[in-house]
């Protein structure tokens, strides 16, 4: 790997490492042998800068070029352009381009008979195509020679033999053309399968990666790679794949056949070619300057329009409409400057094409002319040879292009198996007995964890809960008090020590027996794009809907159920903000009540909800710890008060237990925070 | 597409210069076949010779070609040609050589000189043929010199003899005729000596230069067409940008609420781009496709009308193909976008939803799920990808069949001479022309609706009237009731809205008191302190500030006054300095600071950047809390008469709420306060609490009196307080 392509991306590069499980430690002594400017990093390393200001620094610092994040968000809108544009953006390199080749080639293997089969249509096709006009020629000649000499009073054209042509020349068009759609056919049929392939196993890998990968990578990115990178793959292959057999095949077919009417036209025309070539890298490399500023420009107007619209409250209350507008002109201005430039000189590509290929097609008809009267080549000839000029470009470009296009597909390749190649959970392991009962009893031995080696945020925890106790977490805000909740649900696996339900440990059960003991309201309601029936369902999918209906009536959410437009069946809209927040809480009880787990994880409701649903909730969510060991994320005086245990933490670890009347009299954090709560400003 | 033609307005001039120059572009591209045609017909097929008639006549033939005239043909034959010796023909002898003729005389010498000519020249090949020649059933032994037997005849005889010949020729064809007589200026030139090599190459060369002259006049005009569709479109586009930004700045909530934020910030720049794209693209493509038919069908027309149907033919199936594919595949390209849609929203839910998929063990669930939007989205996008994937060998095939119907039928022309080889040729670049420019006719009514839905909903935002204005003669605030805030009945309902959203409201916040509104959510508490803001206007009644009635101020100048921070928490991307001064410029490094100690944000400005820190668009870069302490100081530092915080400490631990709220008394205490909260211990100290309940005032007073006299109030309070509190 070159030095240059590492600078590229050095942010992606450390979230990379990261999930590949190498620590901060590993990363700067890496980075600092590829010569990094290792100060700028270490400080987004230790936390200091977030990726934001570090992709900012950085690029003030000239080592990267572009916004990562604005290529990205560009590419959508960006392809809808006219079509000069798509060579002119910024390609996205693969960063082991070889390796990927490798796999992407293997991973095409299932495919290898339909692909050959394309590959040969394709090339038929071309070829039959190419036939074409050299028949032409030498039907144009025969009328040529045919009428000249019945004007000194000869034979005259003989029709029978420019028929017999024709009908040649028509049969192999008409080989051509469906060749050439059998080869289409097929490769859409690939090139389908592969992409379903892809999204499937990208969508079965989400299940199969630890939560952790998810705390280091945006679900942004992982819906990229579903939806741009799949896509970008599936185009690109199916352009790259039939462009590379098309045009290799044309150009050396139409090299042949200019050979074979004259040496010297064809090299007259192929003098063409490092012009086109010259003046087309020429504007491109212009162009792309002001394409790039275009594109910059075009996300400096848009993300001012994206922040004052959004918060336009702010601005009005402000007053800040003035100003606003000032920097938007200004923007829009400089975006207008670079906007035609870049539309101008990307629009020049055709007419500078054109003219060079009409100078070529002049050449062509003087030399072809002098050597006709010459006698070396025949009239239909010089016809045949113009239109070989004509179609020798396109594929040409094309095959210029066509490092591009492969470029792009290893690339999305790229991301694409990255993804489904990270680290996968650990395998429960086999041979575990089965667990179908448990009562309840909670233990915590030794539990020391954190998200990484390094950073441990629980030393030495150790707790007894008894079957059907409640437990209540608090701490201040960002305290890590779903840690606790995470570890018991397995979702992160411990540096050391063990947690016991009943007795054992929760490593020897398999992760699916856990979890179906263990049932969780999180206040990040969950729901999804269907009927409420479902939504509670979601619970035991296998439940009757008379079941579901129960279990909604235990969550006191059946009224609220009854008062909405098409009561059960009404479907959640895609922004799940048909119905309230607090209703949302109720459903996400009543699908753990459908559950019955013996083990409940709660989490109190804040501030989002209205007074009236609160206490539903909270009655329904009393109504659930019913005969349960419940862990309580608690916010509430009530419930922290009538908890058995109250977990303590602050800044990720438990620094006191106990119950509510000893960690008072303890007078340590507990007492603090619980004080500050009721000291009032009066 | 239609609402913005005032936008293309100022730019008329350049479209108008811009069309012309399309006008020449499709003359020089059009114009280039012929004159391959001409290499091919004049060049090659008649030897560089263009003219029926010879320019030069050595003194010998001049004198036996007068043998063969009548009188007045020889005094035609005198004045058309003169004597020179010292002429620009490569010849050493003395010629007659030919003056310009004008059409007429030209005529004349067809008619009277030409045929003589032709018969002098044709009997000399037959007599250079070395076979025997037959006249009036005379055998002509070969060798001899049929020109003098024939100069020694009685003028009758010859007489005779020649209007045989040119009775002959009329029976052919004009353009036979022509292509005969060219035949024989050509043998002549051939036999006087003439270097008709040299000929050929000189007009094939010459012809060549001008068709380069020609291709460059057309790529200038062509690059040049591009620089005024530039500006054209990057103008437009920037003008418009301009005016919508202006006006959804100016809109007020009711209009931000119809269009949705979202819609707005779409229109004004996806839309808009894809207006510019489109409209460097008509320009370019959709003025020239018609110039570009049109004149094709005029050339082609013109060298040839009796094949003109295969043109017309190819059209109609080109378009009836295009029209068929795209009325299946349109409708499922909105199918296919769909599917895409759902495809991302369930790998959404299911990113989202990670930890309660795991809980519920329902991975299969989920996978099975997908895996069927999976499969629908992939059996559509083939159908649609396999239908497509015709258009491009069906488009070959026709075209190829255009090229091989011409030369077939092309043949049959040229054998009757009713068109030459070169025409041919050129007839069939025609016809390709003609086909491309149809494509790009079509390709046009796929795009424009596209643009004018992008176009008309750019036309919406512009034309959308703005329901906030400010007064025609605003007042300004009283100076004795400054940051009095009066609610008189105010009734509120949205706009399209059945129920009010707010009745009867009437209360007064009186500077140096905390006027604390609570209710549950849907209740009506944002609403009422947006009334307050005037981002809405009050339905009825009337809401006074300092003294005067909202609409009676202007904008500016109501909200100079207050200091407000909204639910959600706005941060401007900059740095944290630049958005504390958002309300005041001028605000020094103190007044900011003291506004963060205030807000109880000190830690976040701690270290070595402070007040310098960088803030990510939206603030991305800090936590909920975070964001809400650096937006309560950025009310601070305005330094208003009237605060409004709409649940503003909600992000807040209970901890810094209260060290927050501490603060802000002893630093606020002569302002009025307006506080939406949800937490009761947030407000309980408050000198007035209104309790709101479906847009109604249901109670107003301290804490304790309305523990006492206020239902809802004491509902609300008890699921938060201990029951000593209550009491």
């Amino acid at each position: 790997m070159s030095r240059k392509k590492d600078k590229s991306s050095p942010l992606k590069k450390i979230e990379r490492m990261r999930s590949m499980g190498m620590s901060d430690e590993q990363i700067r002594e890496y980075l600092s042998k590829k010569g990094f400017e290792t100060e700028v990093l270490n400080q987004h390393l230790t936390k200091e800068l977030s990726p934001e200001e570090l992709q900012r620094e950085l690029k003030e610092k000239g080592l990267i070029q572009e916004d990562l994040k604005k290529i990205g968000a560009q590419r959508g809108p960006g392809r809808g352009g006219p079509g000069a544009h798509g060579m002119m953006g910024p390609v996205k390199k693969a960063k082991d381009f070889k390796g990927t080749m490798k796999k992407l080639l293997s991973y095409l293997k299932a495919y290898r008979t339909i692909i050959i089969t394309v590959i040969i249509f394709a090339m038929a096709s071309a070829i039959f195509g190419i036939v074409g006009p050299k028949l032409m020629g030498k039907v144009t000649t025969e009328i040529f020679t045919g009428f000249i000499s019945s004007l000194k009073g000869g034979v005259g054209i003989n029709f029978d033999y420019i028929e017999m042509v024709l009908l040649t020349l028509l049969g192999l068009y008409i080989l051509s053309s469906i060749f050439s759609y059998i080869q289409r056919y097929m490769m859409s049929g690939v090139s389908m399968r592969i992409s379903y392939n892809l999204r499937k196993n990208i969508a079965e890998k989400i299940n199969k990666l630890p939560l952790k990968y998810f705390d280091q990578t945006s679900h942004g990115e992982v819906l990229s790679r579903m939806t741009n990178d799949v896509e970008t793959f599936n185009q690109t292959l199916n352009q790259s794949l039939s462009q590379l057999i098309t045009s290799l095949t044309t150009v050396v077919g139409i090299l042949v056949m200019m050979l074979s009417i004259s040496v010297v036209m064809t090299l007259v025309a192929l003098l063409i070619l490092p012009l086109t070539m010259f003046s087309v890298m020429f504007i491109v490399k212009r162009s792309q300057k002001y394409f790039k500023r275009q594109q910059e420009y075009l996300g400096h107007v848009n993300g001012h329009i994206e922040e004052m619209y959004g918060s336009h409250l702010v601005v009005k209350a402000f007053n800040g409409e003035e100003k606003s507008i000032e920097t938007f002109s200004r923007l829009n201005d400089e975006l207008h400057t670079s906007a035609w430039k870049s539309q101008f000189l990307s629009g020049m590509m055709m007419p500078m094409m054109n003219i060079i290929g009409n100078i070529g097609y002049v050449l062509v008809s003087i030399l072809g002319g002098t050597l006709v009267i010459k006698g070396t080549i025949q009239v239909g000839d010089i016809q045949a040879f113009i239109q070989y000029t004509r179609n020798f470009t396109q594929p040409l470009s094309q095959l210029a292009n066509i490092s591009n296009v492969l470029q792009q597909t290893v690339a999305a390749a790229e991301r694409i198996f990255e993804f489904l190649e990270e680290d996968e959970e650990l395998a429960d392991e086999s041979n575990l007995e089965s667990v179908d009962h448990l009562d309840g009893k909670v233990s915590f031995e030794n539990v020391r964890f954190g998200y990484n080696d390094e950073q441990i945020i629980i030393n030495n925890f150790n707790a007894e809960v008894k079957s059907g106790q409640k437990v209540a977490i608090v701490g201040p805000t960002g305290a890590g008090k779903t840690t606790i909740v995470k570890l018991l649900m397995r979702f992160y696996d411990l540096q050391s020590g063990q947690i016991k339900i009943d007795g054992e440990n929760i490593n020897d059960m398999t992760r699916y027996d856990l979890r179906s003991q263990l049932g969780m309201v999180l206040q990040d309601t969950w729901l999804y794009n269907t009927s409420i029936m479902e939504n509670i369902r979601y619970g035991r999918l296998d439940a009757t809907d008379e079941e579901v209906i129960q279990a909604a009536k235990a969550a006191h959410a059946d009224t609220f159920i009854h008062m909405l437009p098409d009561g059960y069946n009404m479907i959640i809209n895609e922004d799940i903000n048909n119905i309230s927040e607090g209703q949302k809480q109720l459903l996400t009880i009543a699908r753990t009540i459908l559950k019955d787990p013996k083990i409940l994880i709660l989490d109190e409701a804040t501030s989002s909800v209205d007074t009236r649903t609160e206490v539903q909730i909270q009655r329904a969510m009393d109504r659930l710890m019913e005969g349960r060991t419940s862990f309580i994320i608690a916010h509430r005086l009530s419930t922290i008060r009538d908890a058995d245990i109250i977990f303590v933490m602050k800044d990720g670890d438990i620094i006191e237990q106990g119950n509510h009347e000893n960690l008072l009299k303890q007078n340590g954090f507990y007492a603090s925070l619980y004080y500050s709560q009721f000291e009032h400003t009066a | 597409m239609l609402r913005l033609k005032s936008y293309i307005k100022p730019f008329i001039l350049l479209l108008l210069i811009a069309i012309g120059l399309l006008y020449v572009q499709a003359q020089m591209d059009l114009a280039l076949p012929d004159y391959l045609s001409k290499i091919v017909n004049i060049g090659i097929q008649q030897s560089g010779v263009e003219e029926e008639i010879p320019e030069i006549l050595t003194v010998n033939d001049y004198e036996i070609l007068k043998e063969f005239l009548d009188d007045g043909s020889i005094e035609l034959l005198e004045t058309y040609y003169s004597y020179s010796e010292n002429h620009d023909f490569k010849l050493d002898q003395p010629l007659y050589v030919l003056k310009d003729l004008n059409a007429d005389e030209e005529k004349a010498y067809k008619t009277s000189i030409t045929p003589a000519f032709n018969m002098i020249i044709s009997i000399r090949i037959q007599m250079n043929s070395g076979e025997d020649m037959i006249f009036n059933d005379q055998k002509i032994p070969a060798g001899s010199d049929v020109i003098s037997i024939l100069l020694n005849m009685p003028a009758e005889a010859r007489g005779e003899i020649l209007s045989g010949m040119s009775n002959n020729m009329s029976g052919m064809s004009d353009e036979l005729a022509s292509q005969m007589n060219i035949n024989m200026v050509k043998t002549y030139y051939e036999e006087i000596g003439v270097d008709i090599g040299n000929m050929q190459s000189k007009f094939i060369i010459k012809t060549g230069a001008l068709m380069l002259v020609i291709t460059l006049i057309g790529a200038l005009s062509s690059i040049a067409v591009g620089f005024f569709a530039a500006r054209i479109g990057a103008g437009v586009a920037r003008n418009l940008r301009n005016d919508v930004f202006k006006r959804v700045l100016s809109f007020s909530n009711t209009e931000f609420d119809k269009f949705s934020t979202a819609s707005l910030i779409t229109r004004s720049t996806n839309d808009i781009t894809q207006v510019q794209n489109i409209l460097v693209l008509m320009i370019r493509m959709v003025f020239y496709a018609p110039l570009m038919g049109i004149g094709g069908v005029i050339r082609a027309l013109d060298k040839n009308v009796s094949m003109s149907w295969i043109i017309a033919l190819a059209v109609i199936i080109l378009m009836m193909v295009i029209g068929i594919l795209f009325t299946i595949a349109l409708p499922k390209f909105k199918m296919i976008q769909k599917m895409v849609d759902k495809v991302n929203l369930i790998i959404r839910e299911h990113l989202s939803g990670m930890l309660v998929i795991r809980a519920f063990n329902t991975q299969k669930f989920e996978e099975s799920r997908f895996d069927e939007t999976n499969e629908e989205l992939t059996k559509i996008n083939l159908f649609v990808n396999r239908l497509m994937a015709l258009l491009f060998p069906v488009m070959m095939f026709v075209m190829n069949g255009v090229m091989v119907m011409i030369i077939w039928l092309g043949a049959k022309e040229i054998a009757d001479a009713n068109m030459q080889v070169g025409d041919m040729m050129a007839y069939m670049q025609y016809a390709m022309q003609i086909i491309m420019s149809f494509l790009m006719l079509s390709m046009m009514f796929i795009m424009v609706p596209r643009a004018s839905v992008s176009a008309a909903r750019i036309a919406d935002v512009l034309e959308t009237d703005i329901t906030i204005l400010d007064p025609q003669q605003p007042s300004k605030p009283e100076v004795n009731k400054k940051g009095l805030v009066q609610f008189k009945n105010v009734k509120f309902k949205y706009p399209g809205a059945d129920t009010c959203m707010l009745k009867d409201i009437s209360f007064e916040a009186k500077p140096g008191q905390m006027t604390a509104i609570i209710g549950s959510t849907g209740a009506g508490k944002t609403t009422l302190v947006n009334l307050i803001n005037r981002f809405y206007d009050a339905t009825e009644g009337s809401i006074e500030v300092s003294g005067v009635n909202v609409k009676e101020l202007t904008q500016e100048d109501l909200r100079a006054q207050i200091g407000y921070v909204p639910q959600k928490s706005y941060l401007f991307s900059g740095s944290i300095t630049s958005n504390l001064k958002y309300g005041k410029e001028n605000a020094t490094v103190e007044e900011l600071t003291q506004a963060m100690e205030i807000a109880q944000g000190s830690e976040i400005i701690q270290g070595e950047e402070g007040l310098n820190k960088l803030v990510a668009q939206g603030g991305q870069n800090y936590s909920g809390g975070q964001k809400q302490r650096l937006s309560i100081a950025r009310a601070l530092v305005k330094k208003p008469e009237i605060f409004i915080f709409d649940d503003s400490f909600s992000a807040l631990d209970f901890k810094t709420d209260a060290q927050l709220r501490k603060a802000l008394h002893e630093y606020a205490s002569d302002k009025t306060m307006i506080v939406i909260a949800q937490r009761v211990s947030t407000i309980m100290n408050a000198d007035q609490i209104i309790v709101l309940e479906d847009g109604k005032m249901v109670g107003i007073g301290t804490h304790e009196e309305l523990l006492k006299s206020c239902d809802t109030y004491y509902e609300i309070a008890s699921t938060q307080l201990t029951k000593e509190e209550l009491s």
